[in-house]
């Protein structure tokens, strides 16, 4: 697998929104937008809040679908996968090899205890077919993130919708970090922290730089971004 | 005596021709329910009248005709169904089972093994074994048609658990030729058995269902069960209060209002050969 | 992962007499896929999933399943209504699932919950009383019915019982595909809650397949990796359940999300 294969190479990339409930109206969040994001960088999305930051994470991550250009993503095999013309299918597996995804607000599963959430990922089928642990092991697994994100033990069994905002972002870093993606795109993921915790996920983020993980992030604490980007993207509104 | 003014054994030529080509397609689909013309005869139904069918297709003069009800050739049935066959017919008529060429019998098969030539008429009230199970007949012909019999096995099943054992004790159903399932009739399981690989030639008449089947001689004839609860037949404790046998199917009979009870054989001819012999030793059955 | 996938859905039509209910749906399913189909009442979504699990059958197109047959265990695809109805019949009892919104039309009624788990056991042969009531208290347990109930009759379940009921007697032939008419409709919000876990759970680690027909977008959500909207029985978008859901490009599915009350 070749260092300097980028694990994502967004190229050109245009999104526009039609709103055809209001009149057909249209939203161009994004035009002719590139970036590349090499193993162990930790790319910073700056900007005031409307120039499509979010929308280039989830343009990363397939939940978004570009109106033009290419988005490559580094697959397993060291190939490069064009997302705005793979299948679903394709697209599945590339969320379980290649990229995560930790969004600023955890959806919450009835009747799924926080520690299930968390040991979830581990549950997965590898390439080889077979979950990478067994319930008990991916559960004490579970168990060890959920105390560094200190989340007391009371809670573990307790499903996270009466959670605090906090409490939920931490499961949700929990669960991302637990399993990491060689890609990993985050938004806003300090935003309902302590200083605490806020410390924890930086020092979370250092490790997975340096184990090789390619970071594209939106951090809204300009200390945080500090500590943790190699460099910063400056989001402007798109020239007409 | 035979009454000259009807038809021989009542139905018209054609009718026993009807009946013939039907009882032709069950000899040659062992097991398999055929549909066919019921007649309106002069018993209601629920009285044998398909039997009656079958018999009065295949009877001759020269046959000698046996009729017996739940074993006895004494009950009010049997003997309506004999005087009808004499009427009509004028054949010889006889208990004992051994001299029959035909038995037509209503739930029971005799304890007298059977021997080739013999024809054994089963009088039949319900001809589908799945009919309290499923009840729409489109759906039980595609059953049979496909050979899915799981249904049968559901009925088991709920009959180990309900009970801790197989309760149906009669009209058991039975594998013919290891194809279709059957219906045997309201005989008791205890004879079953003597279905399998029989001589004698078995047929199945209903009237008011309109069905006619068969068990062509030598054909295997298998109960169902399960590996765990495999089938059993009843056994008694006690021997037969007249004859002494043990090994005949046996009635339990009141004799008093002090909760005195006899068991005797079912099968009267049996009994009274059984007895016959018991007083006479050497004598053959 | 196998190449091929487990069904083919090709320009699939349905009508009632004149009137057109499904116009042409094409689609691919393959092992371990979930399939949301949603739309509203009138779409076509039902009649096409009875379509597609060889109960009513199309006008035109074509559906093939992949046989279970071979060394790899993909086998040919095979045109389902080519079929005799015997091997349809045989299809539908091991390999297929159908959950109907009903529990009652899915089970009988009048008889045990063993007997109902265990039915398809023995209709393809097994005929040990003790191990085909140990495998149905195994599934009750899965499905988390109190074993103790198992001589008990489905007409003594509540309606959330029946329907886990249900699906422990499709799922225990451990079927590749299993169709799912709207599972969780009639039941109280709390026991869909239940259900809809059970089913991710239970999919997952089956890998099962599955179709499942709604009109709840959270449950697609929940539940399914893809998804095919459905209108006037055209499928008006289709693709990655979160993608159809958070960027909707059709305006009909625009309309359908935004309709969506929030709790």
């Amino acid at each position: 697998m070749s260092m300097t294969t980028p694990l994502l190479d967004m190229e050109g990339v245009h999104k526009r929104f039609v709103l055809h409930l209001q009149n057909q109206t249209v939203l161009d969040v994004l035009r002719d937008f590139s970036l590349r994001v090499l193993p162990g960088e930790c790319v910073r999305l700056s900007g005031p809040s409307g120039m499509g930051k979010s929308t280039v994470l989830k343009l990363a991550f397939g939940n978004y679908q570009a109106s033009a250009g290419r988005i490559g993503l580094r697959a397993a095999d060291g190939t490069a996968v064009d997302i705005t013309q793979a299948s679903p299918r394709e697209i599945v597996q590339l969320r379980a090899s290649a990229v995560g995804y930790v969004s600023q607000f955890l959806r919450v599963i009835p009747r799924v205890s926080a520690l299930d959430v968390v040991a979830e990922p581990l549950l997965e089928r590898g390439p080889d077919g077979h979950p990478l642990m067994e319930l008990d092991a991916a559960r004490a697994e579970a168990g060890r993130w959920l105390e560094r994100l200190r989340i007391p033990a009371s809670l573990w069994q307790l499903p996270p919708a009466t959670f605090s905002g906090g409490e939920q972002q931490r499961i949700n870093i929990a669960r991302s970090f637990i399993r990491t993606r060689p890609l990993l795109l985050l938004d806003e993921p300090t935003a309902s922290l302590d200083p605490l915790n806020t410390s924890t996920v930086i020092e979370l983020i250092l490790a997975a730089r340096d184990q090789g993980v390619g970071i594209i992030g939106i951090f809204h604490d300009p200390e945080v971004a500090a500590a943790v980007a190699s460099r910063s993207v400056a989001m402007q509104a798109p020239s007409p | 005596m035979r009454d000259p003014h009807i038809h021989f054994a009542y139905l018209d030529e054609r009718t026993k021709r009807m009946i013939r080509r039907a009882i032709l397609k069950a000899v040659a689909i062992p097991g398999y329910q055929v549909p066919f013309g019921s007649r309106e005869m002069p018993l209601p139904y629920g009285w044998g009248t398909g039997g009656i069918q079958v018999t009065a297709s295949i009877i001759g003069s020269d046959d000698v005709l046996k009729v017996i009800d739940q074993g006895s050739d004494d009950t009010v049935n049997a003997v309506n169904i004999r005087r009808f066959f004499q009427r009509t017919t004028g054949v010889e008529v006889t208990t004992d089972t051994t001299a029959a060429s035909i038995i037509q019998t209503r739930h029971r098969i005799p304890e007298t093994p059977l021997r080739e030539g013999q024809i054994l008429v089963y009088q039949v009230p319900v001809p589908e074994p799945m009919q309290h199970l499923e009840p729409l007949e489109v759906e039980t012909r595609k059953l049979h048609a496909l050979q899915e019999y799981g249904l049968m096995h559901v009925n088991l099943y709920e009959d180990l658990a309900h009970f801790g054992q197989i309760a149906t004790t009669y009209d058991y159903p039975v594998l013919v030729n290891g194809r279709y399932i059957m219906a045997p009739s309201p005989i008791p399981k205890f004879d079953n058995p003597k279905m399998h690989m029989n001589p004698a030639l078995q047929l199945f008449g209903a009237g008011r269902e309109k069905r006619i089947y068969a068990v062509p001689p030598y054909t295997s004839v298998e109960s169902l069960g399960f590996e765990d609860h495999p089938f059993s037949i009843q056994r008694w404790e006690q021997p037969c209060g007249i004859c002494g046998a043990r090994d005949s199917f046996l009635d339990e009979v009141i004799t008093d209002d002090q909760g005195g009870r006899l068991f005797v054989c079912s099968d009267s001819d049996y009994c009274a050969k059984t007895q016959a012999a018991a007083e006479q030793p050497g004598t053959a059955l | 992962m196998s190449q091929a996938p487990l069904l083919r859905v090709r320009d699939l039509r349905c009508a009632y007499g004149a009137r057109e209910v499904v116009r042409g749906i094409s689609f691919d399913l393959w092992p371990g896929e979930v399939l949301a189909v949603v739309g509203e009442s009138g779409s076509g979504k039902s009649t096409l999933l009875n379509a597609v699990a060889a109960r009513h059958a199309p006008v035109g197109g074509t559906v093939e399943f992949a046989m279970r047959e071979g060394p790899d265990g993909a086998g040919e695809l095979a045109d389902i209504y080519a079929m005799t109805e015997a091997q349809r019949r045989l299809l539908a009892r091991t390999d297929w699932g159908f959950v109907h919104q009903n529990a009652a039309d899915g089970l009988r009624m009048n008889v045990s919950a063993g007997a109902n788990v265990s039915e398809r056991l023995m209709a393809l042969g097994q005929r040990h009383y003790g191990r085909l009531r140990a495998q149905a208290a195994d599934w009750l347990q899965r499905v988390e019915i109190d074993p103790s109930r198992i001589d008990d009759r489905p007409d003594t379940f509540s309606g959330g019982m029946r329907q886990r009921l249900q699906i422990a007697r499709n799922l225990i032939t451990a079927p590749r595909l299993v169709f799912m008419d709207e599972p969780t409709s009639s039941l109280d919000v709390s026991v869909q809650a239940r259900l809809l876990d059970m089913l991710r759970m239970l999919t997952r680690q089956m890998e099962l397949a599955a179709i499942i027909v709604t009109h709840d977008l959270a449950v697609a959500r929940l539940l399914a990796q893809r998804m095919v909207v459905m209108q006037g029985g055209y499928a008006v978008e289709s693709g990655l359940t979160d993608q159809v859901l958070d960027d909707p490009q059709h305006p009909y599915t625009q309309l359908l999300v935004s309709s969506v009350l929030p709790p």
